[in-house]
């Protein structure tokens, strides 16, 4: 038992890795035992994770549940992990979202050892990126991440549709996809590995807890360029690579085509986890590292998140493929991620940064919810019609009231209806930007507003109007495991929307003391 | 249980009966409404005990019931959430409570509960009707029961869930929650025949809309709790200090106040909510849902929380107001009313359908409101949001039972009528005596017939502080919109139920069962009682023999005690002359419209008939100016143009670029140079390999020729090298 309590964090973080290695000695025709054994697999970092939350105590200052050990001592670079509640969170629905995402893709029938193998892989990889406190070891897992992810898309993605690219040639849609995302996502990595060099070579660690007391306050010359010059160019090397995977605008375009080509799972792990990770490098890198920086330029990073939330808005609203609408509405729940934390570092340190960041953190997850909930239910749709196209859908309520009804209150939690998740970090938002960034939040309501309209144009494609005759007898209600996997999210969104405090405490504290 | 205690359960029994109806009930149609009513009628209860305290309490308006519980940690505090009662909310929990429990109870008759099952009905369209064989063989087409019967009262469970917590929460971000869990109710229940194409458009439109006024009202909410660290109602309102640094700072924009832009910027949610122009449009297309939707939400409770949210905020509006002076917040406010009392009333004197008529008299009466508040009549509007609310709903439940009553007829006689449309009815008083009585009791209020009807006191206190108060300008158009309001009532009244039948399904209509006729008779009981509280002292003859207690009563809400107005003969007489004045027109003109005969208005003036009938074509002007932009912003624009075309073509100009670079590098550096160079090479040692292969004849005497060559040939080259310097 001491073992278990001592190493706690760091067997969240391995356990998927070694459920891999067990899948791997399944025989692949036992494709039932592989299914359900991933699953229950993957209930362990889940239980692993509800013992750090309920072990976790909001009120201390600092990380905790901390370990270090030499991993790469002639670079000083160590293994060390540790959570604060910002991470634990994050680590909370990482691994909460993980069996449900297991659990949808029971439809999955090909190659189906290979693909639970790769979920594992990915979670571990996002998982690391939560805990470590390590710079060199936070990008590992950072590019970690990619590689299953490339293959999920790549080799499950949707089998139809092409995409056009240049002078008339065409692709297949799946394979344009994944490649968009994983060299789009390298692309801003780039920068990010370098910056990350620079900081290890200048400050002889990579230790975070170390930098984030030292790096902002170094001053003089590097490389014969003025610290600030430095600092700055460091700064846009990490905001490009963490805002490419947020995504804020205009670097946003490989998200609709890869969450909309994934496997409905992988859209959810996609759009429930993956995009928290850019979210999560503002909050763990950038604001502590670069405080001057981010201060000076929160106007611009306020301003593209602006963009995010109305053009988000916008393109969502012009969709006519049900995943692509669902993707797009990404791009405007994130945007206000971002803006909590562009008002953050421009006022930081006040209540009203406080406020904003809570909102953020808490949109992070409550993003998390709603977005997975809405492609799961995308999915569940697709599996039965084949076809993700809203106007061949039409009038389905009466056929399917169980599925009708459930996407009508994921549909709410995910436009910030009072009363569910969504409305209480977005207030935190608005409320805590308004003081700080008072036009921009103004304009951000245009996004608001077309939120209702995406979402309710969907429900109405989908659910209302004349039924369409086509899908009678052959369109089935959503079955019990599928049902299994919607209820967690859905009782988590009903429940922060009633009482946020449990949650929203662990966030208020930790971005108190941090900020 | 204390008094908060009983405060706090109010709003739980129908979210309970939403739930164990969706959950467990959703097959038992007799469970589903005692679940429903069941829970209404505790809820009702929990509001009476509560407003029987409350009227009983001294100083109540100082000390109001309040209880609240940290909710939200922000920074380094908690943000509470609370209920309060006050005497604002207890007068709006009592009337909120009484028509919510009539309109539960009204539903069960009107979704034809003990009717057969349709014989093709489906769910998401209203029943078409059952065919039934009596004993003597004959069939019979009637009316038959609702498929989706308990959806509906699991649907407006939640509604009155939401509206109690509005009612009797302490801050604006529960009244908030409360405000968008109804706009999702009437979402709901507007397409609650989903199947209509019709529905699906007006649930859409009425979300949206409301939904423009919502995003500024949260932006209101933000400002105020950032600019006073609070959304508690008596922390803001009842604070003298907080108001005049609220009113005497100025916030930078368009020279308001910041307690001014934020009133504004709440009042936009109201202009929303309750459809006031310009975002009336809304409302008339909401008729759509079943007839004790449009007159729970669409008339006595969810459109009246916007009026009383407007009322809840005046201190804002008129923090920092000298005395006497209009505010420009308040300004602005008065003007929106006033105008939209008189600008619906024409709508509606040019409507057939007996629920539009309904429908724009509710946003000009919410007008009426409005305007009161914007000119400081702060009693006066509470009185008329509750004595409206009481005669409103109970006019609406009678033209639902009007329309139930006509499809009997229709169904009965397989005619394809509209029963809805006016012209079609007539005659109706005999076939239908409780749903005519009442309608008349419930028009005449509405109309403001003098000193019997509710609506005459609360629509006399208004008219007499505008007039008392100098606001001229405000006095004429209320008076005018009056005058129509009475105009188109007694037409609707005349076209409805006078005369004689003008159609065979008007002649076949029946009184409607007790569930529907029951609640008319209660409401009607209000629509004229609701009145004697606020009889102004200096009456002529009555005043004074009921104590104005509601003026008193309401006023205490006030930091500062509004003060009855001095009593004038002038605007009691515009009171009388427009009332009496319209009705008389009304009947005048209407009494006795043949079959088929076009509208007397619309012969006389067919122009502007036309542009009334089309709503002055907001609609049309509406879907130019805004939802075809908008769909090509979204469509064109943002997904088309700016995201696959300059984004991704930027990124596919950069992927085409590096394929450009790489193929370059591999057709000239990589193939020529760096290949060509290995291969050469290679390529050379081979060939010269096969080249000198030749003289590898493995013949001794021609290698030793060799040999002989070479030496020669070093022989001569060493020669020359070492002795020819």
């Amino acid at each position: 038992m001491d073992f278990l309590s001592n190493n706690l964090l760091t067997l969240t973080l391995f356990t998927p890795a070694l459920a891999a290695v067990l899948l791997f000695f399944i025989p692949s025709e036992e494709k039932r035992l592989i299914r359900w054994s991933a699953f229950v697999l993957s209930l362990i970092p889940l239980a692993f994770s509800l013992a750090l939350w309920f072990g976790f105590n909001p009120s201390q200052q600092g990380f905790q549940f901390e370990q270090k050990a030499d991993w790469y001592a002639a670079i000083n670079s160590s293994y060390h992990i540790g959570v604060d509640g910002i991470s634990l969170t994050m680590v909370l629905l990482t691994t909460l979202l993980t069996p449900l995402a297991i659990l949808a893709s029971f439809g999955i029938k090909d190659n189906v050892k290979s693909y639970m193998i790769l979920f594992f892989l990915l979670e571990m990889g996002m998982l690391g990126v939560f805990v470590v406190l390590d710079l060199l070891l936070f990008f590992v897992f950072w590019e970690f991440g990619l590689v299953p992810m490339y293959f999920l898309i790549n080799q499950w993605g949707s089998e139809k549709g092409e995409r056009e690219i240049f002078a008339g040639r065409k692709m297949p849609a799946r394979t344009y996809a994944s490649f968009k995302f994983m060299i789009y996502t390298m692309a801003g990595s780039l920068g990010l590995l370098l910056a990350i060099q620079m900081i290890g070579v200048v400050a002889g660690t990579f230790d975070m807890l170390e930098l984030f007391t030292r790096w902002p306050l170094l001053e003089g010359t590097l490389f014969g360029l003025s610290t600030g010059t430095v600092k700055a160019i460091a700064f846009w090397a990490f905001v490009v690579a963490f805002a490419i995977k947020v995504p804020v605008w205009p670097f946003h375009t490989w998200l609709p085509d890869a969450h909309t080509e994934a496997p409905t799972a992988g859209s959810m792990i996609l759009a429930g986890v993956l995009l928290k990770l850019g979210a999560y490098g503002f909050l763990r890198l950038v604001l502590p590292l670069y405080p001057v920086e981010a201060k000076y330029y929160a106007g611009a990073l306020g301003f593209l998140a602006v963009m995010a939330i109305i053009f988000g808005a916008f393109a969502s609203t012009g969709q006519d493929d049900f995943k692509r609408l669902v993707a797009y509405s990404s791009v405007n729940h994130m945007g206000f991620v971002v803006l909590g934390i562009a008002a953050a570092a421009f006022a930081r340190g006040t209540e009203n940064a406080n406020i904003a960041l809570n909102g953020a953190v808490l949109q992070m997850f409550n993003h998390g919810l709603s977005a997975a909930g809405m492609f799961f239910l995308v999915g569940v749709i697709y599996e039965r019609t084949h076809t993700r196209n809203l106007n061949d859908f039409g009038g389905l309520f009466p056929i399917v009231p169980v599925y009708g009804g459930i996407l009508i209150f994921t549909s709410m939690a995910s436009l910030g209806l009072p009363g569910l998740n969504g409305f209480i970090s977005e207030f935190l938002v608005v409320r805590g930007s308004w003081p700080i960034f008072t036009v921009y939040t103004a304009i951000a309501m245009l996004g608001l507003l077309f939120t209702g309209v995406y979402i309710l144009k969907g429900l109405k494609k989908v659910l209302h109007g004349p039924l369409n005759e086509h899908w009678v007898g052959h369109l089935t209600e959503i079955n019990a495991r599928e049902v299994f996997v919607i209820v967690p999210l859905m009782v988590l969104m009903l429940w922060i929307g009633v009482w946020p405090a449990w949650i929203l405490d662990v966030i208020n504290r930790a971005v108190g003391m941090l900020f | 249980m204390t008094i908060e205690t009983i405060i706090w359960l109010i709003p739980l029994p129908p979210v309970l009966a939403f739930f164990l109806i969706v959950l467990f009930a959703n097959r038992n149609k007799a469970l589903s409404h005692i679940l429903a009513v069941g829970a209404a009628l505790l809820s009702w209860l929990g509001s009476m005990v509560v407003f029987w305290q409350a009227i009983r309490t001294e100083h109540f308006g100082e000390h109001p019931f309040v209880s609240s519980i940290p909710w939200l940690p922000s920074g380094d505090s908690w943000f509470r959430i609370g209920v309060q009662i006050d005497p604002l909310s207890a007068a709006t929990l009592f009337f909120v409570a009484w028509t919510i429990l009539m309109i539960f109870l009204y539903s069960i008759g009107y979704h034809n509960y003990g009717q057969p099952k349709g014989d093709h009905d489906r769910p998401g369209l209203p029943p078409h009707g059952a065919t039934i064989s009596d004993a003597h063989g004959h069939t019979h087409t009637v009316p038959s029961i609702e498929p989706m019967y308990s959806r509906f009262f699991a649907f407006i469970g939640l509604f009155a869930f939401g509206m109690y917590t509005l009612v009797v929460s302490d801050n604006l971000l529960t009244l908030f929650v409360g405000w968008e869990i109804m706009g999702l109710c009437s979402y709901l229940l507007i397409g609650f025949w989903y199947g209509k194409p019709s529905a699906r458009a007006a649930m859409i439109k009425a979300f949206i809309t409301t939904r423009v006024g919502d995003v500024f009202m949260l932006l209101g909410i933000a400002y105020l709790y950032s600019a006073t660290g609070t959304l508690n109602y008596r922390e803001i309102f009842y604070s003298e200090e907080v108001l005049h640094t609220l009113g005497t700072t100025s916030s930078g924009f368009l020279g308001l106040s910041i307690a001014g832009l934020i009133g504004l910027l709440l009042f936009i949610g109201t202009v929303g909510k309750s459809a006031q122009w310009p975002l009336h449009v809304w409302l008339p297309d909401a008729m759509e849902g079943p007839t004790p939707v449009s007159a729970m939400i669409h008339a006595a409770t969810m459109v009246s929380a916007g009026v009383y949210m407007v009322i809840r905020i005046f201190p804002l509006l008129s923090a920092g107001a000298d005395h006497g002076a209009l505010t420009s917040a308040m300004t602005v406010v008065a003007f929106i009313g006033a105008f939209t009392a008189l600008f619906a009333a024409t709508i509606a004197v040019a409507q057939n359908d007996i629920k539009r008529v309904l429908a724009y008299s509710t946003i000009s009466q919410l007008g009426y409101m409005v305007a009161a508040i914007g000119i400081g009549a702060y009693v006066a509007a509470a009185f008329h949001l509750i004595t409206h609310a009481f005669f409103k709903a109970l006019l609406f439940l009678g033209s639902g039972s009007v329309i139930h009553g006509m499809e009997h007829g229709v169904l009965h006689t397989g005619q394809h009528v509209d029963p809805q449309d006016m012209l079609n009815m007539g005659g109706l008083r005999k076939k239908m005596p409780i749903t005519f009585w009442t309608f008349l009791i419930g028009g005449f209020a509405l109309s403001g017939f003098p000193l019997v009807t509710a609506g005459f006191w609360s629509k006399d206190e208004i008219l007499a502080d505008a007039f008392g108060h100098g606001h001229l300008g405000v006095f004429i158009t209320l008076a005018l919109a009056a005058l129509l309001t009475a105009f188109y009532t007694m037409r609707q009244i005349t076209l409805t139920f006078l005369g004689e039948p003008r159609t065979e399904s008007a002649h076949h209509a029946k009184e409607t069962p007790w569930t529907m006729t029951a609640p008319l008779v209660i409401l009607a009981v209000f629509a004229v009682a609701a009145g004697w509280a606020g009889i102004p002292e200096h009456f002529p003859a009555i005043g004074g023999i009921v104590p104005n207690w509601f003026h008193e009563f309401i006023g205490s809400t006030l930091l500062e005690h509004p003060k009855a107005i001095d009593f004038n003969f002038i605007p009691l007489l515009v009171s009388f002359i427009v009332a009496l004045g319209g009705l008389y027109a009304g009947w005048l003109v209407y009494k006795g419209l043949p079959v088929g005969a076009q509208d007397p208005i619309e012969r006389a003036a067919p122009q502007i008939h036309k542009v009334l009938k089309n709503k002055y074509y907001f609609d049309e002007i509406y879907d130019s100016l805004f939802v075809k932009p908008a769909n090509w912003i979204s469509e064109v624009f943002t997904s088309r143009w700016m995201d696959m075309g300059v984004i991704d073509g930027i990124l596919h100009w950069v992927a085409f670029a590096s394929g450009r670079i790489g193929g370059f590098l591999r057709d000239y550096i990589d193939l020529p140079i760096v290949n060509g160079f290995g291969d050469m090479i290679g390529e050379g040692t081979k060939r010269f390999g096969r080249a000198i292969r030749v003289i590898q004849t493995g013949r001794i005497q021609n290698y030793m020729i060799g040999a002989l060559f070479t030496i020669a040939a070093f022989s001569v080259l060493f020669y020359y090298l070492v002795f020819n310097r």
